[in-house]
């Protein structure tokens, strides 16, 4: 080990040792001062942040190759950061309004977003799997924090056996590709397949990464690997949903971007039909089934299915060289906006939401527009962001996605996203509907955080809007090579 | 390559062949006599107690995962030992860095109370 290994993973070295003294300081922390743990937490995610910020536009590799800093790295690793600080702030108030203050929370938060961390720069097979167990692991345990709620439990539960499973895909395709190529480097690869001597080994490849697909098609719930993803984010308690829905996703496509733009561009003539339906199959049933939902959690969820189809489509074009670095950057804009909308929409849910996962209904919105019309605006925002209409982020994240689908030539997934986004419109503006147009007496919190964390998603997703260039230019430096 | 697997084809269907032979034949010869003794679950042995499927303390588990986790930490430090001249400081620092990390989770076992019964 050297200096310049330890420089590459300083950031996440730094978040490690905060997460485990947290853990220690929680211990004397008494039940009821918990915001000291929050506030610890929070102060940990800065500091991870100004580390990370400050290695902006360095480039480098550490263990033997394993690890890598770029730009690709710390573009997710700050989106990550970000919503870990975000988590914190919507989650202080509500475990202890839902009383379950309990400090591992923090540290698990702490936890799960070191191996998010470790996913976005991890360049060797293993070290992906590393981040996947360090990222899951700790979400598991959330997604069971507010027992002995049942459907909380029910969720934790279910989603460490899918998860356990879609790891367990994962690996076997990891063994494939040692099998196949005789190396897990991502780098290694490429030259091994550059070389082109595989022979029947070649086959093995195609079914590894098949496999590796399929795990992180789990992960970032596309269709047909999506049928955890309601039941977890309903039970789950919300503001892991909120963090769930948002860095276990980016973490996940960060895994499928690393591996397939850096290591197996080769394969796309096998894996681009497959991603095509992929991301045709997610986007639909995602939109459809939304439809009928009347729980808002619910209708979030398959939301954020929906969603995870939109990103898919950047990744179809990844194998032609021409789009490969806009069909990156692309995603990673859209990653951003979709973050920064949905964790928005989480807050004003939880605003609502009542103990015993009461006031989740998108009834209970009904007359918001008039009892708390801070709320009712930032919520429409958020919808007509979801939606991709004007004026939010949304629009400017779906014409970047749709236009490296049409650059790739894939005009017809182009127009199954519109016509889908279509579709969305309709669920998204009947929660408008609901909160302006029927009558109601929803009783809103007003705990400051949570407030706060909607005021500045709601400006930012409106903001963010009339700078794309300049986020855009920021993706584009994070493109890989 | 494939063909090189076909030893281990050959290996796995052998095998299979063999034990449905020995079952066949069991059952095309052997005298079938049934006797309570034959019927238990277990010939040999103590006889079995109450149902398999009874309800034990949850607190079982938990003593369980904690021993697993101190066993792993035996399993790698004992590996550790015999190599550790050749490794030098660099090893001892590594497995201070592991037992640090394994302290800090037995410390908070301990404050949480999960290694008293009661």
């Amino acid at each position: 080990m050297t200096q310049s290994d330890l420089i590459t993973i300083l950031p996440l070295l730094a978040l490690v040792v905060w997460a485990c003294a947290l853990l220690l300081v929680d211990l004397f922390i008494p039940k009821g001062r918990k915001g000291w743990t929050a506030l610890l937490a929070a102060a940990g995610l800065a500091l991870t942040m100004g580390l990370t910020l400050a290695q902006a536009g360095r480039e480098a590799s550490g263990f033997g190759g394993m690890l890598r800093l770029d730009g690709f790295s710390t573009f997710l690793n700050v989106l990550f950061l970000g919503s870990g600080l975000l988590g914190v702030a919507v989650a202080y108030g509500y475990l202890k309004r839902m009383d379950l203050e309990r400090g591992e929370f923090y540290s698990l938060l702490l936890f799960s977003i070191t191996g998010m961390m470790l996913m976005a720069q991890a360049a060797d097979l293993i070290v992906i799997f590393l981040a996947l167990e360090l990222l899951s692991i700790p979400l598991y345990v959330l997604a069971a924090f507010a027992r002995p709620r049942a459907d909380s439990e029910e969720a934790g539960l279910k989603y460490f056996l899918l998860g356990a499973f879609s790891t367990g895909f994962v690996v076997y395709g990891i063994t494939l590709v040692f099998g196949a190529t005789g190396t897990t480097s991502l780098a290694k690869i490429v030259e091994v397949l550059a070389a082109g001597s595989l022979g029947t080994g070649s086959l093995l490849l195609t079914i590894g990464a098949a496999l590796i697909l399929v795990g992180f098609s789990f992960k970032v719930a596309a269709v047909p690997f999506h049928m955890w993803t309601p039941d977890v984010y309903q039970g789950a308690p919300t503001p892991v949903t909120a963090f769930m829905s948002v860095g276990a996703k980016a973490a996940g496509f960060a895994a499928l971007m690393r591996i397939f733009v850096m290591a197996f561009p080769s394969l796309s003539a096998d894996l681009t039909p497959v991603l095509w339906a992929l991301a045709a199959l997610t986007m639909f049933i995602g939109n459809i089934i939304a439809i009928s939902q009347t729980n808002i959690k619910r209708m979030l969820a398959y939301s954020s299915i929906a969603h995870a189809g939109y990103i898919l489509m950047a990744l179809v074009a990844y194998g032609n060289p021409a789009v490969a670095a806009d069909s990156v950057a692309s995603a990673l804009f859209y990653l951003v906006a979709y973050a920064v909308t949905s964790f928005g929409a989480w807050s004003v849910v939880m605003s609502l939401e009542k103990p015993d996962a009461k006031g989740l209904e998108i009834n209970d919105f009904a007359g918001l527009g008039r009892r708390n019309p801070l709320l009712a605006a930032a919520m429409t925002i958020f919808m007509l962001s979801f939606t991709g209409m004007p004026p939010t982020l949304g629009l400017v994240g779906k014409f970047f996605l749709f236009r490296t689908a049409i650059e790739g030539g894939f005009i017809g997934l182009a127009i199954i996203g519109v016509l889908t986004s279509l579709i969305s419109a309709y669920y998204y503006l009947r929660v408008v509907v609901t909160m302006y147009m029927r009558e109601g007496e929803p009783q809103a919190e007003g705990e400051y955080w949570l407030t706060f964390t909607t005021v500045v998603t709601a400006l930012a997703t409106v903001v963010l809007q009339f700078l794309p260039a300049a986020l855009f230019a920021l993706a584009a430096g994070a493109v890989l090579k | 390559m494939l063909l090189e697997y076909a030893a281990i084809a050959a290996f796995i269907f052998v095998t299979i062949l063999v034990g449905f032979i020995a079952i066949i034949l069991g059952m095309l010869f052997g005298p079938k006599k049934s006797t309570d003794v034959k019927a238990m679950p277990y010939e040999s042995g103590m006889n079995p107690i109450g149902p398999g499927t009874r309800r034990m303390p949850v607190r079982f588990y938990l003593i369980a995962v904690l021993f697993i986790l101190f066993d792993i930490e035996t399993v790698f430090l004992l590996p550790w030992a015999i190599v550790f001249r050749k490794l030098g400081v660099f090893g001892l620092v590594e497995m201070a860095v592991f037992i640090a990390i394994l302290l800090v989770g037995y410390i908070y076992a301990w404050k949480k109370g999960a290694l008293e019964w009661d």
